[in-house]
């Protein structure tokens, strides 16, 4: 494909939205940002369109996928043969992810514009999901593992600002400094994933450090060769890299940020916490795949062993939440534990055991629909009720018929009954788990039934529970800026499963046959229509069924409910043992001895000049004598000195 | 006639000296400090009179030195007196003291 450079564009509009509504938006364009910015991704969202067609329709001539470079601009060079580039690179899953990115920030933004309509930093937020989608944007389409880094940190910047979007609440504060240091925590490995790896391969490049690090090379020699406690560097690098992708993705144990990134702007959620930036840790270990699947088996273990639990734990916790967000955040965490495990299921090469990248792909891009739709159908909840809390809301069924529509759909879609797109790409996730590991597959299809629970209980407890209520004046349901995005979404979270996935996105580009699913799927989708009857007995109608059930769980109600005490143990951790053992032994050094070193010259050079001060008494006369008795003294002196 | 010995007059002119630079050093009022320095200059011109007289008695650079001098003690006396006047409208008094505003 010639000519592609228009590719830069993508990124680069939401970008020159940024600029302009960051410098301008607060006061001139403040009526205006919201088309500024949604025009710019409208854009972008039809240029990665148009960009998706080209390419997978040149797939389809050629036979296979190819990597292609369209944009190359060399950017600090250290070395004839080490340079740091700014290139875009286009493959079938940095293409998918321009469309999923673009996609679905063009529905947040156009959804803000009902959702956030009055606020006074209107222009701002604009602003803000713009550098977003820039950065996320500049993050897919990265040629090279430094500049993947520095999109990585602009989105989590982005992600804090967004977070902490309502800064006068205390709370949003503290989210988005959580959020901020405990993704910053492991993007630390990440860093020195990226140094180890592009130290020994020599290279920054994504393709040439693939191919060495895959093949014979001088290159592998060396970094197999090295080893640290016992395990080659090649398998340290790709584990922290793995931390860093865990980190930005909430798997366990990182995971505590995203319940609490709640805080932010329901369609911010629905944007970076569900559907894009949350998966970069996917997309991150994918790019790097064929040096997972080259090096240890016990890597991507541990990418198999991390992602499972993560669902699974994540699936318990959501099942007794109560902040509808948070339920949501929950179910996100466990849908990208799927996406993870999925990747961890190959063994040895073979059209079975490379399904899991396709399938982890494949959720990824259905997730990103279905799971926006469902936040955003919580923003037109919460806009209605005015409150997060589930308990306030019930029997909204006839108040949001649309919402509620589209919240049922979204619903069936996360868990998994046919036709809808959850379905397809969860099935193609339990058969490449059922191919690699039958533990594995079993924690994957008990989640499935969880998560049908979970999501049901949510349904229920919103729409059906108690007689119709009506809550607030008489308004309509929402803006039709709120309503067509979650048509649209919808229609994404119903087709979104026919879309010919495996024929495109393979990890080595060539078109796979597409596993039948057949009969295969008939246990997990009878295991989802009973976490869906279960939520329907408990929930449906107010009774005291759920408060029995939670009493005769008892012990484990409260752990769940507590989320596993797992923020208690690290404040355990950051406050008793850091603070006590690092903190306070620093700050004591820092106070006495670094300070004290300070003061003592300050106190010296103070005490001086308070004696001395008296010389500068302001009178005339004073100085007068001073100059006398010196020249008194020289006149002495050249006496002494001539005689 | 006997000569008074040039080693007098320098005891008168030193004298003089030390005398108004005490004055200068001690006194708060300003016109006394203005006439202290009227005796140091004054010190200064016996000299000048006293080695021409003692030294070179064929030239004048001495006389006319003190000639000079004496017209600058003139106007300096002039632009102090000034200067004390106006100081004493703005301040109602002369005492070098109370002329602290540019103090600091």
């Amino acid at each position: 494909m010639p000519n592609d450079a228009y590719i830069a564009l993508i990124p680069l509009l939401p970008l020159a939205a940024f600029v302009v509504l960051g410098l301008f938006g607060r006061k001139s364009l403040l009526r205006l940002s919201g088309i500024i910015g949604t025009g710019a991704v409208l854009i972008s969202t039809g240029l990665s369109l148009w960009t998706a067609y080209r390419y997978f329709a040149a797939c389809l001539s050629d036979g296979a996928c190819r990597l292609i470079t369209p944009l190359k601009v060399t950017w600090l060079t250290f070395s004839p043969g080490l340079s740091i580039d700014l290139s875009v690179i286009l493959d079938p899953i940095s293409v998918m992810m321009i469309v999923v990115v673009s996609f679905v920030s063009l529905m947040v933004h156009v959804f803000s514009l009902g959702y956030m309509k009055g606020e006074t930093r209107f222009g701002t937020y604009y602003a803000f999901l713009g550098l977003f989608t820039f950065s996320m944007l500049g993050l897919v389409l990265s040629g090279n593992i430094f500049e993947i880094y520095i999109f990585w940190e602009l989105v989590g910047c982005s992600s804090f600002l967004l977070i902490g979007y309502y800064f006068d609440r205390p709370s949003a504060v503290a989210a988005a400094k959580k959020a901020f240091i405990v993704t910053r925590f492991a993007d630390l490995g990440f860093l020195v994933g990226i140094l180890i790896l592009s130290f020994h391969a020599e290279t920054l490049d994504f393709h040439t450090l693939i191919q060495r690090l895959t093949g014979p090379s001088p290159q592998l020699a060396s970094i197999t060769r090295a080893s640290f406690l016992g395990i080659s560097l090649l398998s340290w690098g790709l584990v922290l890299v793995f931390i860093g992708g865990a980190g930005k993705s909430a798997l366990f144990p990182l995971h505590i940020w995203l319940p609490d990134a709640m805080e932010g702007p329901t369609p911010v959620s629905a944007l970076i916490h569900a559907a894009t930036m949350v998966v970069a840790g996917v997309y991150l270990v994918a790019r790097l795949y064929p040096v997972y699947m080259f090096a240890d088996p016990a890597v991507l273990r541990v990418v198999l062993y991390v992602g499972a639990f993560s669902a699974l734990f994540a699936a318990i916790v959501a099942c007794v939440q109560t902040d509808i967000k948070r339920v949501l955040a929950y179910s996100t965490m466990s849908q990208i534990g799927y996406m993870m495990f999925a990747l961890g299921t190959f063994q040895a090469a073979g059209e079975e055991n490379t399904l899991g990248y396709t399938a982890s792909m494949f959720h990824l891009f259905t997730h990103a629909f279905f799971k926006a739709l469902l936040f955003l159908c919580a923003g037109v909840i919460i806009h209605r009720v005015h409150s997060n809390e589930m308990k306030d809301m019930g029997g909204l069924r006839k108040l949001l018929p649309l919402t509620h529509g589209c919240f049922l759909i979204a619903c069936l879609a996360i868990a998994g009954i046919p036709p809808f797109s959850g379905f397809f790409s969860k099935e193609e996730i339990l058969l490449a788990a059922f191919h690699a590991n039958k533990f594995v597959f079993a924690v994957g299809l008990f989640t499935s039934g969880l998560t049908a629970f979970y999501m049901f209980r949510l349904y229920f407890s919103v729409f059906w529970r108690r007689q119709s209520q009506d809550v607030g004046s008489h308004h309509g349901e929402a803006p039709l800026t709120m309503k067509i995005p979650l048509v649209i979404l919808a229609a994404g979270a119903i087709f979104a499963g026919f879309v010919p996935f495996s024929r495109w996105v393979t990890y080595d580009g060539a078109p796979g046959k597409g596993q039948g699913i057949g009969g295969f799927a008939i246990a997990p989708v009878m295991l989802a229509l009973l976490g869906m009857l279960l939520a329907g007995f408990f929930y449906q109608k107010e009774s005291a069924r759920p408060a029995k059930a939670a009493a005769a769980l008892g012990g484990l109600y409260k752990f769940a409910y507590h989320k596993f005490y797992i923020d208690e143990v690290y404040s355990f951790i950051t406050k008793k043992i850091i603070f006590n053992f690092i903190g306070r032994p620093a700050a004591w050094i820092d106070r006495n001895i670094v300070d004290g070193f300070m003061n003592l010259l300050a106190g010296v050079t103070a005490r001086i000049s308070a004696r001395i001060k008296g010389f500068q008494s302001g009178r005339v006369q004073d100085y007068a004598l001073y100059f006398f008795a010196g020249v008194a003294a020289l006149a002495v002196l050249f006496i002494y000195i001539y005689t | 006639m006997n000569q008074v010995p040039l080693s007098h007059i320098l005891f008168v002119s030193t004298a003089l000296f030390f005398i108004g630079m005490y004055g200068l050093f001690t006194r708060r009022n300003m016109i006394t400090m203005l006439m202290s320095v009227e005796l140091i200059l004054n010190s200064v011109n016996i000299n000048f009179i006293a080695f021409n007289k003692y030294l070179y008695p064929e030239k004048l650079e001495g006389v006319f030195f003190s000639l000079f001098i004496i017209a600058i003690a003139a106007a300096e006396a002039a632009v102090a007196i000034a200067i004390i006047i106006n100081l004493y409208r703005n301040l109602r008094s002369i005492d070098v003291e109370d002329a602290n505003e540019m103090k600091f």
